[in-house]
């Protein structure tokens, strides 16, 4: 043994449940596998929403069952339907009300682009006034295809580097 | 009594009231002149027992004077019999007369026609938009507005845009042509 260094010692009862891994890593594990959805059921692709988390397709499955209808408690808005120029400041309303880290999926045609509806009435698009993380193409999208999207989410969620930047920031900030 | 008797019996009580009365596949519409459009109605629904107010609408006949038709619905469950009562709009006055007093659900048909078109209804107890938000500044189902909309602004309460019509508007143009030609995948845009 070399001189300076200490012996290092696990206590032997947890040695066995020690993981080593990165802070990001773990963060990002946690997040993803508890996705507490705000159900933004606006037209049709709502009722396929609700499908979603129904039995049948089971979303309990994914860790992202809890749908909250309060913005302060949930952490991805599911935009699952048309939004009209009337709903859009609203919707935005709700989204800046819930906290951070929060997600975006826009479900089916309407909500990623307006969909069928080029009219004077809707927006084409929450992209429009929303930060969107997944797109999901159906009209609607079935049960399935919003599953994938969720998982495409975590999948997202994992390649964060949000405690890598913080650091960043706060040391620019100490410069 | 059916839709014919009913029409007869207009014709006959309110002879100089009414315009032209057209029977197409036995679906009766009559013309009505608007000032008399209040009195009419209520005899339809007092003595012709029209008891169900099925439709408010109005149309846009841009070139034509009147320019706006208000299309009224009727219907009795009495009877099983159907009318249909149309009345002329200028576009000097926009108003219509309101039947609130006769059917209550009048309110919001009366409504939606004052929200797309911007015809008001004289003695409407509650004279607001009811699909677009207080303060839109246009009547989206007017003939000279267009289709893609336009853009309009109310901070805070909502705003509009006009959208991208690429390639569109897909749109049935009336024809006896094949589905292609009346049902283009796209056409040309004319602005
Ligand atoms: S994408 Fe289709 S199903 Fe979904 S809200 Fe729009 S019209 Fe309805």
């Amino acid at each position: 043994m070399p001189k300076n260094t200490a012996p290092v010692a696990y206590d032997s009862k947890i040695e066995g449940n020690v993981t080593f891994t990165k802070l990001d890593a773990a963060i990002n594990w946690m997040r993803s596998n508890s996705l507490w959805p705000m159900p933004m059921g606006l037209a049709c692709c709502g009722i396929e929403l609700m499908a979603t988390g129904a039995s049948r397709f089971d979303i309990s499955r994914f860790g992202m069952e809890v749908m909250r209808f309060s913005p302060r408690q949930s952490d991805v808005m599911i935009v699952a339907g048309t939004v009209t120029y009337k709903m859009a400041l609203a919707v935005k309303r709700i989204y800046d009300q819930m906290v951070e880290p929060k997600w975006v999926i826009a479900m089916g045609a309407c909500a990623s682009s307006g969909g069928m509806y080029r009219s004077y009435a809707v927006l084409q698009g929450i992209d429009q006034l929303l930060p969107v993380d997944v797109y999901i193409s159906g009209c609607p999208p079935r049960p399935e295809a919003l599953l994938e999207g969720l998982m495409k989410l975590q999948n997202k969620i994992e390649t964060e580097q949000s405690f890598v930047e913080q650091k960043k920031a706060l040391l620019s900030k100490i410069k | 009594m059916n839709s014919t008797e009913a029409a007869d019996t207009l014709g006959a009580r309110f002879e100089n009231s009414i315009i032209s009365t057209v029977n197409f596949r036995n679906e009766i519409s009559i013309k009505i002149k608007l000032e008399q459009s209040f009195e009419i109605l209520s005899y339809c629904k007092e003595k012709l027992n029209f008891d169900y107010l099925v439709d408010i609408t109005a149309v846009d006949n841009l070139g034509n004077d009147p320019r706006y038709e208000v299309v009224y619905e009727i219907y009795s469950y009495q009877n099983g019999c159907h009318l249909r009562l149309k009345t002329g709009v200028i576009e000097s006055d926009r108003e219509a007369i309101s039947v609130v007093d006769l059917w209550p659900t009048a309110n919001w048909h009366e409504r939606e026609a004052y929200d797309m078109l911007g015809v008001t209804f004289k003695g409407h107890p509650d004279m607001r938009r009811i699909l677009m938000w207080e303060g839109y500044p246009y009547y989206p189902l007017r003939k000279d507005f267009p289709l893609a909309g336009k853009a309009s602004e109310m901070p805070d309460v909502a705003f509009s845009e006009s959208v991208p019509l690429n390639g569109g508007p897909f749109v049935t143009s009336p024809c006896s042509a094949s589905t292609d030609k009346r049902e283009p995948r796209s056409r040309e845009i004319i602005s």
